[in-house]
């Protein structure tokens, strides 16, 4: 023993400090240099030789009977290989992520503006786009179903799907609803309690995820009559869950491993290509591939749920909350997608993080004959931000208080209760958040004598020398929740495997952890050295041979994936010391490994782990499960529905071109409570890239829909901010341990994008005095010439 | 048709090219080049963003017949070419933390290498309209705004230390 042992605590420190790359340091990305070389193998970069192309034919119409496909000209089309419409579908004819309303292939009717109603494989993409217009449709055009009037009227207007035409489906046109009643409700007698009720009618449009990276795949089919499915998703298992059944296999012969993603949002939680890719394979016995342009992308994913909300609040003289209430009304378009949880966010995350003694909600999705909506980030939260922040403007400004004092007020902390009467057991530093991004000092006062007119609003366009433009400056904050809520038993699967190579101690990390640009990736690595005390840590690509890792959604990866990569390695870690324990009798119970060595605090170092490990390999996989939550009751909202939540301030400052319209977000300051910070460097690029979707939604982001069809399906005319829509966004990191959560961690990705446009439209409305009830918020609406 | 030109100082050739076919589906496609990204296809997004005869374009916006005879440089064309080290910017996007998902990365490499060929020294306001055709969804901007600020002062120094 005396041979290996080092003696003293800075011998310790030193082994320690060799690990600078655990967690809480800033690793660069183990992706990094493939991905600045070009050679990182995006989804849509995969090749073979023998590969055909695989395109879609998509409806034209929102709403309409298909009275006849004929395919006989595009089967015909040299260098196609096949043509496959609804009859051509092996196995179940509908998918979906929580009700299976969706075919994978329109049957007899479409619901939607760009409904894929047959699939073609060729040899080169334009053979695909020549072949896909030879498909000759009839259809019966029908008036399509769009407004909440018409949707909530299907006696008139008709319905969407017929009534029980699925198994677990609403009634009418409604999706899903959610209602919520808190302390006494929303009655007269409570209404007056209160000195001042202020009410507000909002509106969201429809945001995209907008990923620059677009959807793509390919599938290869393999020799046991199953298919092996490289493709970007966010979760492989589900993705899965939902092809086999449609290709007639079973799982088992679905093989999916990730492909390179270019970014993610939400909007790859439901499928895309995936089954078309599939069956196409499955028919012509080849390789196909299908990368959809930036058009086919906007109608082949769901996206964020515009939403109308009606909102009142009630408080004392003094600024004190008395009671909320508010009706929430998503449009969640043609297919269910995720929206049954959205409701549930919306409902429960609706009045925000206030203290509210007396609350009521009524969060529902419809059905409509709109483009299908989704999971984006933020995820319901998003849009009730903008309701109840606007409203804590306009109390302020009845109240004649500061709308930051009168947030602080009423903001909730931990052990207070939210309306679902959920306890809050962990820190909750709303007013704090709040108070961080005021003290913050603010940028320069516009000189108008040095003015480069490049940073004016307008920028290039050289449109003002500076008249005109007035500044103004907004507050918000907002809440979300982290995880899978209601009653989900959200797990996450790791493999942690530990061996000797070329002399090393090395760890390999196995996970269907979806990396999709988030850097989990690397995270993963951080812990692995962490637990293990090791340097080398290499990441296993990610594929449906190992446990499922849930979603790269609802903030979760880290806290989920993340916890079982912990749980994983401390078994590797105890399994090692066992070993070490049997062969060399050590007593100790302060072993740790520390820099490649088995390490006593009280006798030093015992052994090298590669001594002790020798020829052998560790190899273990854990699930890590978080607590349970419960559903909320259906009627009163009332439940412990969610895991963790997660709290974002922000500052906007900005300049308005009161002429023409035109906004320049000048700094977009932001606070937020992560827990623990990981990996800082990431943590505070995901919290910019948060605020800047959200600044989208503020000032530029929506699809436009009129009377069901989408106008503006392009880069060219769907707009996402550039680096010159984007200011500096000053970051403040808080580290309030979460006692639930794997090393304290908070879930951080979506909490910026929830909090950060009312904090921009606060702005703009203190600039000009105008009262903006719509996002995202254009040119006419500050002119006046809409 | 055929269709040759120099790819990153290597002569390439394609055959059977189709009249409609952009540089960026024969790079992606056809000579194993697939590092320029195809986001948009519209000239939006500067994902594909490549040198033509040393003057940035986005491929997706050339016709294959337009590259006839004349020089591309890709992302593939920034390391070095001897001893495959990073090129300065390549190394300072990683290490200011500003690639994420990467799509753009490619297209925003370019774009920022022509910048400092251009200005070793360009001022925040310089380099956003510098890279204001190139789109980026999950950073926010800021990090890249480090990076070419950390890229930059590499440069100088570089410079500074040769002279």
């Amino acid at each position: 023993m005396s041979a290996r042992t080092i003696q003293g605590q800075k011998n310790l420190q030193d082994i320690n400090q060799a690990s600078k790359d655990g967690i809480g340091g800033s690793p660069l990305r183990p992706d990094g240099t493939l991905k600045v070389k070009g050679e990182f193998a995006y989804s849509s970069d995969l090749w073979h030789e023998d590969m055909l192309w695989g395109m879609a034919l998509r409806s034209p119409h929102p709403r309409a009977n298909i009275l006849s496909v004929d395919i006989s000209e595009a089967v015909k089309t040299p260098g196609v290989y096949a043509v496959l419409t609804h009859d051509d579908i092996p196995g179940s004819k509908f998918y979906g992520l929580e009700i299976q309303d969706q075919p994978a292939l329109a049957k007899d009717k479409v619901r939607y503006h760009g409904e894929a109603i047959a699939i073609v494989a060729a040899d080169h993409p334009e053979t695909a786009r020549r072949a896909v217009k030879k498909i000759k449709v009839e259809y019966e055009v029908l008036t399509p179903i769009v407004t909440e009037e018409q949707c909530l009227d299907p006696e008139t207007y008709g319905y969407v799907h017929e009534p029980h035409e699925y198994k677990s489906h609403g009634y009418g046109n409604i999706c899903h609803e959610q209602r919520l009643v808190h302390g006494g409700g929303v009655t007269d007698e409570i209404r007056a309690l209160a000195d001042v009720i202020v009410k507000g009618t909002y509106e969201v449009g429809m945001q995209d995820q907008a990923f620059l990276g677009p959807e793509s795949g390919m599938a290869v089919p393999a020799e046991d009559g199953g298919i092996d499915l490289y493709v970007a998703t966010q979760w492989l298992h589900v993705d899965r869950q939902q092809i086999a059944p449609v290709l007639g296999l079973p799982e088992e012969k679905v093989r999916l491993t990730l492909a390179g993603v270019g970014g993610a949002f939400g909007g790859r939680e439901d499928l895309s290509m995936q089954i078309h890719a599939c069956l196409l394979a499955q028919r012509t016995g080849k390789p196909v591939k299908i990368v959809y342009a930036r058009d086919e992308s906007f109608f082949g994913h769901v996206h964020r749920h515009p939403a109308k909300m009606y909102y009142e609040h009630g408080a004392t003289r003094d600024g004190k909350l008395v009671y909320a209430d508010a009706r929430i009304v998503l449009d969640g378009g043609a297919y269910a997608s995720a929206s049954p949880a959205v409701v549930g966010n919306a409902a429960s995350l609706g009045h925000g993080p206030y203290v509210i003694p007396n609350a009521r909600m009524h969060a529902i999705a419809l059905y409509s004959n709109n483009p299908s909506c989704g999971a984006m980030r933020g995820f319901g939260a998003v849009q009730a931000c903008f309701g109840y922040e606007t409203q804590m403007d306009k109390l302020a400004a009845e109240l004649g208080m500061d709308p930051v004092e009168l947030r602080q007020l009423n903001a909730m902390a931990e052990g207070d209760s939210m309306p679902t009467g959920q306890v809050i057991d962990s820190p909750a530093p709303v007013a704090e958040l709040l108070q961080r991004v005021k003290d913050m000092p603010l940028p320069p006062p516009l000189d108008l004598d040095n003015l480069d007119v490049r940073t004016l609003p307008g920028a290039l366009s050289n449109t003002s020398h500076g008249e005109g433009i007035v500044r103004g400056i907004g507050y918000s904050v907002g809440i979300k929740n982290v995880g899978f809520s209601e009653g989900f038993d959200d797990y996450s699967t790791a493999r942690v495997r530990l061996e000797v190579i070329g002399g090393e101690p090395v760890a390999m990390v196995h996970t269907a952890m979806a990396e999709v640009g988030q850097g989990g990736i690397t995270v993963h690595a951080q812990i692995a050295r962490t637990e293990l005390g090791v340097e080398q840590v290499t990441i296993h690509p990610a594929n449906t041979e190992v446990g499922s890792a849930g979603s790269t959604s609802a903030s979760r990866q880290t806290y989920m994936t993340g916890g079982a990569v912990k749980l994983a390695a401390e078994a590797v870690k105890q399994a090692l010391i066992t070993k070490g324990r049997q062969r060399y009798g050590w007593t100790q119970n302060d072993i740790d490994l520390v820099g490649g060595k088995v390490v006593s605090e009280s006798a030093g170092v015992l052994v090298s782990m590669v001594d002790l490990l020798g020829d052998e390999a560790i190899d273990l996989t854990r699930e890590h499960h978080h607590r349970p939550t419960v559903p909320f009751d259906k009627e009163t909202g009332q439940g412990f529905g969610h895991v963790q939540y997660t709290f974002c301030a922000n500052r906007a400052v900005v300049d308005v071109d009161v002429e023409l319209g035109l906004v320049k977000v000048v700094e977009l300051t932001a606070a937020q409570d992560v827990g623990k910070a990981l990996n800082p460097l990431s943590v505070v690029g995901q919290i910019q890239g948060g605020c800047t979707q959200a600044l989208g939604l503020a000032v530029m982001e929506e699809i436009i829909v009129k009377d069901g069809k989408v106008r503006n399906a392009s880069f060219t005319d769907y707009l996402i901010p550039t680096i010159l829509d984007t200011p500096p966004i000053p970051v403040d990191v808080l580290e309030l341990p979460d006692p639930n959560a794997p090393y304290g961690l908070r879930g951080v990705g979506e909490a910026p994008t929830v909090s950060a446009t009312p904090s921009i439209v606060a702005a703009i409305r203190q600039a000009t005095g105008i009262a903006l009830n719509r996002i995202p918020v254009r040119p006419e609406h500050l002119t006046g010439t809409l | 048709m055929r269709v040759t030109f120099t790819a990153n100082g290597k002569p390439v050739e394609a055959d059977d090219v189709w009249e409609g076919e952009s540089l960026l589906y024969v790079l992606r496609e056809r000579v194993g080049l697939p590092g320029s990204k195809n986001a948009c296809e519209q000239g939006e997004c500067g994902s594909c963003t490549v040198y033509l005869d040393g003057v940035p374009v986005c491929s997706c916006l050339v016709a294959a017949g337009q590259v006839q005879d004349r020089e591309v440089r890709t992302v593939e064309g920034l390391a070095d070419d001897e001893s495959g080290e990073l090129g300065l910017v390549q190394q300072a996007f990683i290490d200011a933390g500003a690639v994420q998902c990467g799509f753009c990365t490619p297209g925003l490499l370019v774009q920022t290498d022509a910048l400092l060929e251009q200005d070793a020294q360009p001022s925040d306001t310089d380099i956003r309209e510098a890279l204001s055709g190139n789109l980026c969804r999950c950073t926010g901007y800021e990090k890249i705004m480090d990076a070419v600020r950390l890229a930059s002062a590499r440069k100088c120094q570089k410079v500074g230390h040769s002279e």
